[in-house]
């Protein structure tokens, strides 16, 4: 290729890089800075305590924010127990082969099941068939199919990522391999997988058609996990849809974004701060 | 000579030496799946005395470090054939759980590796995997260990910091202060040295020669002079062609090894014509 070519190429690929670069980081600002604009005249303490008043919900969101946080909080309960079983199994116990191999393409098809099928599904299961109805309990459990493939695989690659010679470590002082792998191989991982739960988290937080289908449309403070109640999301998604109140979807759109996002640093502090140790 | 002369020479001259076998390993082959990787070895391990372990990369000798506390048999495929004799008890006899070698056989490894837990926590770990609770007791063994692991004074201070955060040498000498907790017999070290500082590499290798006369070590090294330094008996390992098994080429006191060897290929491995 001549030089004046090459010098051709190279400046169109910079510059078709930069672009890419530079749209999806705008995309991303420009969504935040509309969302923050349009919300935060609403953000106030009686928006974030108070309850929903009139025709126009009026007033505040919480009752949406404690369900919301009440069937996440739920569904990582259900969750945490049995990802991290399974991936322990999969990864330290079961015979590597087609069966595991099976059951790893199960649960990364699950993981690629649209949310809304799942909150169908979760619907004529837990709603209907098992007659709990709609509840926080229905809807935590439909969430725990939303998030079991994402905690299952990472804490199966934080398993992984523990160096075979601090497990021979264990082994070495004469440990058993259930005591290297509850003493030392997860408490090695805890970090990672603590990262992937809050992910899944934060994932199911920001869920809509799963927990409409679950737990109901009712705006209610839930106090057992049979109550119904209407999440964060839910409510966003009523009053900018019927169009009752589009500055308290700002403001409820805004927690929410300030909530994942405080999810995901979280997230990042954690894996950084394990990864400063290790090195 | 052949090889089963060789090897046969090497037995008859283990068994010549008064000092008594902790371990005796007669006629050990080693396999990693196809791949043949030792064959008849016999050798006896002097109880509170080194041996070391000398010989070029891949030739097996980590391996059969190994082979002694059956940390192989972690890795699938491997299979052992011979006999591995420890206070003249068989340990790949069916009903011998590895578990409970490795209690009496501790083993330090080439790549510091403390748990991810605090200094305290790495110390007392095997104590508490062998049901020792009580906070008075584990405090006692924790510090004695570490004492004599000559680590207590650079970290009594620190017990509850991130065993990862210590340095590289100090790290070493944690494993060491480790495994001696659990009160093993023998201590198993596959290139103690080769990944920590020169300053450290000293000091382990003091403690070395004051641990003996507790316990009976094995060691694994790349490192002639150490070999030379630390050590009461030298094996010398070889693998003449590549894809044939390793041999045990000559065995015996470190100083006649080191001035006196009675192998062409061990003389021509000392001198550094070769490895």
């Amino acid at each position: 290729m001549a030089p004046k070519a090459r010098t051709v190429s190279n400046t169109l690929a910079m510059t078709l890089l930069w672009t890419s670069a530079i749209v999806t980081v705008g995309v991303l600002f420009a969504l935040i800075a509309y969302v923050f604009i349009n919300g935060i005249a609403q953000i106030s303490l009686d928006f974030i305590f108070g309850y929903p008043r009139g025709l126009h919900a009026e007033g505040g969101i919480w009752p949406t924010i404690v369900a919301s946080v009440y069937v996440t909080g739920l569904a990582m309960l259900i969750v945490t127990p049995i990802g991290i079983l399974a991936a322990v199994y999969l990864s330290e116990y079961a015979r590597q082969g087609r069966m595991v191999k099976a059951i790893r393409f199960a649960a990364d098809s699950l993981a690629a099941i649209p949310s809304i099928v799942l909150g169908l599904f979760g619907l004529a299961l837990f709603v209907e068939a098992l007659g709990i109805g709609f509840s926080v309990l229905s809807g935590a459990l439909a969430l725990a199919f939303l998030m079991l493939p994402i905690v299952m695989r990472t804490t199966e690659e934080a398993i992984r990522a523990v160096p075979r010679y601090i497990r021979w470590g264990s082994y070495g002082l004469g440990a058993t391999k259930w005591q290297t792998v509850s003493r030392v191989v997860l408490p090695a991982a805890a970090p990672r997988v603590l990262t992937g739960l809050i992910l899944a988290t934060g994932r199911a937080v920001g869920e809509t058609a799963v927990v409409i289908y679950t737990m109901g449309t009712m705006i209610n403070t839930p106090v057992t996990p049979l109550d119904p109640g209407r999440s964060m999301t839910v409510h966003l998604y009523l009053l900018s849809t019927e169009g009752i109140n589009l500055q308290a979807a700002y403001g409820t759109a805004l927690l929410l974004m300030v909530m994942i996002l405080g999810f995901n640093l979280t997230a990042r502090l954690i894996v950084r701060r394990s990864r400063r140790l290790s090195e | 000579m052949t090889d089963a002369a060789i090897i046969d020479q090497a037995a008859a001259k283990a068994d010549f030496f008064v000092e008594q076998d902790k371990f005796t390993v007669r006629n050990l082959d080693f396999y990693y799946g196809a791949f043949h990787a030792l064959t008849g070895i016999s050798v006896g391990i002097k109880e509170h005395h080194i041996t070391a372990f000398i010989g070029p990369s891949g030739c097996g000798k980590s391996t059969f470090l190994r082979t002694l506390n059956r940390m192989n048999d972690l890795i699938p495929g491997t299979k052992v054939t011979g006999k591995v004799l420890l206070d003249s008890q068989d340990v790949y006899a069916p009903g011998v759980d590895p578990v409970d070698l490795r209690r009496r056989v501790g083993m330090i490894f080439q790549q510091p590796n403390p748990f991810p837990m605090s200094v305290y926590d790495n110390v007392a770990f095997g104590l508490r995997l062998q049901g020792k609770r009580k906070k008075a007791d584990l405090d006692d063994l924790v510090r004695d260990s570490l004492e004599r692991a000559n680590l207590w004074k650079e970290v009594k201070d620190i017990l509850d910091r991130n065993g990862l955060a210590l340095s590289g040498g100090q790290q070493q000498r944690l494993c060491i202060a480790r495994t001696l907790a659990t009160d093993p017999e023998v201590l198993l070290m596959d290139e103690p040295c080769s990944a920590i500082d020169p300053t450290s590499v000293q000091r382990i290798e003091d403690l070395m020669a004051k641990l003996k006369d507790e316990y009976t070590i094995a060691i694994v090294t790349h490192n002639m002079q150490q070999a030379a330094r630390v050590s009461d008996f030298t094996a010398f390992f070889l693998q003449e062609e590549v894809g044939e098994p390793a041999v045990l080429v000559e065995y015996g006191r470190t100083a006649t090894i080191f001035t006196n060897p009675d192998d062409k290929r061990t003389e021509d491995y000392i001198t550094g014509r070769f490895g």
